[in-house]
């Protein structure tokens, strides 16, 4: 029913296997580190569906790092409601939403997602955090950045910069929901006539 | 899902969906700005020929939380009583642009017939057709039910035991809401006097009894209903103070009731004819819960009929 299936290994040609996911994500936690100077204030929202346990296996590695008083808030923002193309297609499940219990007012949110492609997905995210609170600052984490941006959105920590042609798809696996962890670029199946997209 | 006419129209998965989009909404009550962006835009109408509190400030609360828009009518203050028909109040509001029109109505049928004929192309909603169908009380009261009696992940009502006790002859609650447990496959026993059983309830597929205190120890859960005078025009029990004593729920059947169960109405109460006032103030009654809850559940009805493209379905 809703959320997301487990996508199936088949085909394309494998960028990063599950040792260059762990070490992107590592290197990506001390990053956030270094610009936030520590870990206080840090809240880590993960954008469904992948997003959530990249989001909770960084702060595993800020917490490896920083010792058990440099904990940081996780949870999950659902940006179902505020995608600009909600009316396009009949209406989506709602995925979870979970904020942390001491809310992201005044707080450096950091939006953890799986793939940056064209920005709508971050642009919603942030009209979601809008009708949440007032963060002091959001910043963007994501494990792929495979470039053709919509919008003027951008990346502040970068798992790996992956230019892709349109015609391609990126797809992520991650053990927590797809048994396995690798990213892939496949080829798009190609469009007959008359096969809306 | 294009419209909701009938809880007996949801299959199990549709139900569920409505039920797990609630909880996800429920959370927004928290929120300091309650309100989501989904149907901005689009036109609600009220559509309200009987009276009603709950249901109708529910749906407006419901309806703006998602950011849309609603136009309210109450059959009292409009053209109906001058004897205007039901297909040039529907065709009105079309010029207008309504894209959904929740709608209760004294006849059974009635919301079944907007939807059909084409005098609108809005998505319709039945909030109660005479005694027929209420099936968001319905789906209010399975969320209320789960989140008491199936707290975890993934289970459903299956094999839980619900009491339904009254008026069951002209409740539109009880029928909606006996399809709809079946469906999510909870087991449903009703009980009235002989006189408020409606003929062929032994087709429903529940178990049916007179004696509400032989009921009540087996229960999760005991929903208790109004006997809806307005729509007896025939004696069905000799006198009120019989009706409570053999079929009200007092302290002492509260006592008789399992410690996990809960008891529930789905409103309005008349406080010592059917439930005695100090079990519907009782730390077991969700009544008022049923209210909030109903907030959500419509939220979700909504956005699934109106937050997407319009399908056929």
């Amino acid at each position: 029913m809703p959320a997301q299936e487990a996508i199936p290994s088949t085909g394309g040609r494998e960028v990063l296997d599950a040792r260059d996911v762990s070490r992107a994500l590592s290197r990506v936690a001390h990053e956030i580190l270094e610009r936030n100077k520590g870990s206080e204030d840090l809240v880590l929202l993960g954008i469904p569906s992948r997003g959530v346990p990249l989001a909770r296996r960084i702060a595993d590695k800020i917490a490896a790092v920083e010792g058990p008083s440099g904990g940081v808030p996780v949870g999950s923002l659902d940006v179902t409601m505020y995608r600009d193309d909600l009316r396009l297609k009949p209406a989506r499940a709602l995925l979870h939403t979970d904020i942390p219990g001491d809310g992201i007012d005044d707080k450096v949110v950091v939006l953890v997602d799986d793939v940056l492609y064209s920005g709508r997905t971050i642009r919603s995210a942030l009209d979601a955090l809008n009708d949440i609170g007032r963060p002091r600052a959001v910043r963007l984490a994501v494990l792929v950045d495979r470039g053709h941006r919509d919008l003027p959105i951008r990346a502040d920590f970068v798992g790996k910069n992956l230019p892709t042609s349109v015609a391609e798809s990126v797809r992520v696996r991650l053990t927590e929901t797809d048994g396995e962890d690798s990213v892939t670029i496949v080829d798009n199946p190609v469009e007959t006539a008359g096969e809306a997209s | 899902m294009r419209h909701l006419l009938s809880a007996g129209d949801l299959t199990r998965d549709e139900a569920e969906l409505i039920l797990t989009t609630a909880e996800e909404l429920r959370t927004l009550a928290d929120r300091p700005i309650k309100k989501l962006p989904a149907l901005r835009g689009r036109t609600v109408v009220n559509l309200f020929f009987e009276d009603s509190t709950r249901t109708r400030t529910s749906f407006e609360a419901a309806a703006k939380r998602l950011s849309a828009d609603v136009i309210n009518f109450a059959a009292k203050g409009s053209s109906v009583s001058k004897g205007e028909s039901l297909k040039d109040t529907a065709m009105t509001l079309e010029a207008m642009g309504a894209d959904a029109i929740v709608i209760r109505h004294g006849a059974s049928g009635a919301a079944h017939r907007l939807a059909t004929t084409g005098w609108t192309r809005a998505a319709v909603i039945n909030a109660g057709d005479g005694t027929h169908e209420h099936p968001t009380q319905a789906l209010l009261d399975a969320f209320t039910m789960t989140r008491h009696l199936a707290p975890e992940k993934g289970q459903g009502l299956d094999g839980r035991r619900i009491t339904i006790v009254g008026d069951v002859l002209h409740s539109r609650v009880a029928r909606s809401n006996v399809l709809l447990l079946k469906t999510l496959g909870a087991e449903v026993t009703l009980v009235a006097p002989p006189t408020l059983f409606p003929v062929g309830v032994e087709t429903w597929g529940v178990e049916t009894s007179y004696d509400l205190d032989a009921a009540i120890p087996k229960a999760d859960a005991v929903m208790m209903l109004r006997v809806q005078r307005e729509r007896m025009n025939a004696a069905f029990f000799p006198s009120a103070r019989e009706y409570s004593r053999n079929y009200g729920l007092d302290a002492q059947r509260l006592a008789a009731m399992q410690e996990h169960a809960i008891v529930m109405h789905p409103g309005p109460m008349v406080r010592g004819m059917e439930i005695t006032a100090d079990v519907a103030d009782s730390d077991r009654s969700v009544i008022v819960e049923q209210v909030t809850n109903g907030v959500a559940v419509r939220m979700a009805v909504l956005y699934l009929t109106l937050g997407g493209s319009e399908s056929e379905s």
